[in-house]
């Protein structure tokens, strides 16, 4: 990779499901380490985008480069491989499973040794595991999840689920971590331990973020840049200063429910 | 009047059917979890192992435990290859469509069978005694009870496997949300392999205990059809539900063996698990331990 090319390039992708434009020519760059907000009014295509760059969906046109590697027609688990993580809108835990078995399946792509290599070096497999289930530790009390270890994740409160999704997602040790609505559903306390976790794991793993949400003072607060998409079109992009004070935006928020409040 | 000393005696032997049922619904509820598909061939996996085995003791004369070796082998690469070459094509198609494939399956499997292993049946003889196991009040006949314990044996390595080890972890992952299991880096197509490849394990594990017990020819394949109750009584996706759906439809069909059929003149005994599963599908159709599906729309 270059010096200074992006990390992850989005060059002119397009959606349509049956007629209808999800996303429509979006270009776009993210630099290594920054923290990049998706924002728009609801259906702007924002979801679609980071399902394109995840790999659940495939772009009708388009490219998308992660790391100058061309990424665009592969499946999630191998852009999971790559080092791209995501967490989902809704929350998609694995819920009969304990907070720290679904931890570990977040190592799954970190697990060197082979289903069979497993089977034949006991030991070896036995000490892989020992290594991973360290690593897990450090995110469970990064995330002062310690309590929780053995809890089902459905018992859990819907912003500790966030959270464990969250663990879960950062356990890929992944390059890149995109985030489809975070906060959503949850209260001021819980959105502002969740903003403040997002900027750890930015700061001090220099983790690329690239973040879905509503809330416009977290979005306005935490972000590097923010890009504004509606109806499946970039029509705003730059510093949360300079893009709250776009009038395209102002107009594109005008007339729904989400109105920009100006950062605190 | 209630006979205790008889009753014991159907009891216990319908546990020991039970288990042998457990088994082959496994292989059902395995697959139905990790890939969403119905396969209704089941009972002829069963058949098929039943004929390598057999085929492979009487027709090519060789030792039992080479005939097993083959048919495990055989029935897992039978496994795999059914998976990639035509279900993995019908992946996000109706489910209707690997229904049919596997009942098109289902038939070819029984027509073509005794193409290569000839019409009639063939016994298929435990390298073990044929004396009863008498304990006290109750006999336990040594078929029954090796297959028996053939299913509680793998029945407990198959829970360790999906409770403990990394990859059934995976393989429950898969199961519960295949999208999110992507997203974790999880090869989803390679455990729907897997999940056939076990598929084909309890198969030949099946048709060993049953080829055993009623002798192996297309009719094996029949056993199959008691999957069915079994797996609607347990939960389509519960392992523990295939596990005692399996234990009561061999308990229920040895009591109205033992009861119902001396008052009715017989026949009782084949359609009492499927009265069950009738009833069960109006009052609980998930089973007694399915997930209750709420679809979100």
């Amino acid at each position: 990779m270059a010096a200074g090319a992006a990390q992850l390039r989005v060059e002119g992708v397009a959606k349509q499901f049956g007629g209808v434009t999800a996303v429509d020519e979006v270009s776009l760059e993210v630099q290594q380490g920054e923290i990049l907000s998706v924002i728009g009014p609801n259906g702007a295509g924002k979801t679609s985008l980071l399902n394109m760059v995840s790999g659940f969906y495939r772009p009708d046109r388009g490219r998308i480069a992660f790391e100058g590697e061309d990424i665009t027609n592969l499946p999630p688990s191998r852009i999971a491989e790559r080092g791209i993580a995501r967490t989902f809108q809704n929350i998609a835990l694995f819920k009969g499973m304990t907070v720290l078995d679904n931890l570990m399946l977040g190592r799954h792509v970190r697990m060197k040794s082979g289903v069979f290599a497993s089977f034949v070096y006991w030991g070896l497999a036995q000490k892989e595991e020992m290594a991973h289930r360290e690593k897990v530790e450090d995110l469970i009390e990064f995330l002062k999840l310690e309590d929780l270890r053995k809890q089902p994740t459905g018992a859990l409160s819907y912003g500790l689920q966030k959270r464990v999704e969250l663990g879960r997602a950062l356990a890929l040790e992944p390059k890149a971590l995109l985030l489809d609505e975070p906060m959503g559903g949850m209260n001021q306390e819980e959105k502002e331990d969740m903003a403040r976790y997002v900027l750890d794991v930015n700061e001090e793993r220099g983790t690329t973020i690239i973040l879905i949400e509503h809330d416009m003072g977290v979005v306005m607060d935490i972000s590097k840049r923010v890009v504004v998409l509606d109806r499946g079109r970039v029509i705003a992009a730059g510093e949360p200063k300079s893009v709250q004070a776009n009038p395209e935006v102002i107009r594109a928020y005008l007339g729904t429910k989400h109105a920009i409040r100006k950062a605190a | 009047m209630l006979d205790w000393g008889f009753t014991l005696v159907l009891v216990t032997n319908g546990v020991l059917i039970g288990l042998m049922y457990s088994l082959i619904a496994l292989g059902f509820v395995l697959v139905y979890k990790a890939t969403d598909a119905i396969n209704f061939a089941q009972g002829e996996f069963v058949m098929l192992a039943g004929f390598i085995i057999a085929g492979m003791i009487v027709l090519a004369g060789a030792p039992f435990w080479l005939g097993v070796v083959v048919a495990l082998a055989g029935m897992v690469a039978f496994g795999f290859g059914l998976e990639r070459i035509v279900l993995r094509p019908l992946i996000g198609r109706p489910i209707i469509a690997v229904i049919m494939a596997t009942i098109g399956l289902a038939t070819v499997l029984r027509g073509a069978a005794p193409l290569f292993f000839g019409a009639e049946t063939r016994a298929l003889p435990l390298p073990i005694s044929d004396e009863p196991i008498v304990l006290g009040a109750i006999t336990l006949p040594p078929g029954q009870l090796v297959g028996a314990l053939l299913s509680l044996g793998f029945l407990a390595a198959f829970t360790w496997f999906f409770m403990k080890s990394r990859m059934g972890v995976a393989m429950r992952a898969v199961a519960d949300n295949q999208q999110v299991a992507m997203a974790m880096g999880i090869h989803v197509e390679r455990y729907f392999a897997i999940a056939w490849g076990l598929a084909g394990i309890v198969s030949a594990l099946g048709g060993l205990a049953w080829g055993a017990l009623l002798g192996v020819d297309v009719h094996l394949a029949l056993v199959g059809l008691k999957v069915f109750p079994v797996v609607i009584l347990g939960g389509l996706d519960s392992i523990l539900g295939a596990i005692v759906g399996g234990l009561i439809v061999g308990v229920v069909e040895n009591l109205a063996a033992g009861y119902l059929d001396p008052l009715v003149g017989g026949g009782t005994k084949d359609f009492a698990p499927y009265v069950l599963m009738i009833v069960m599908l109006m009052i609980r159709p998930y089973g007694i331990f399915g997930k209750r599906r709420i679809e979100r729309v």
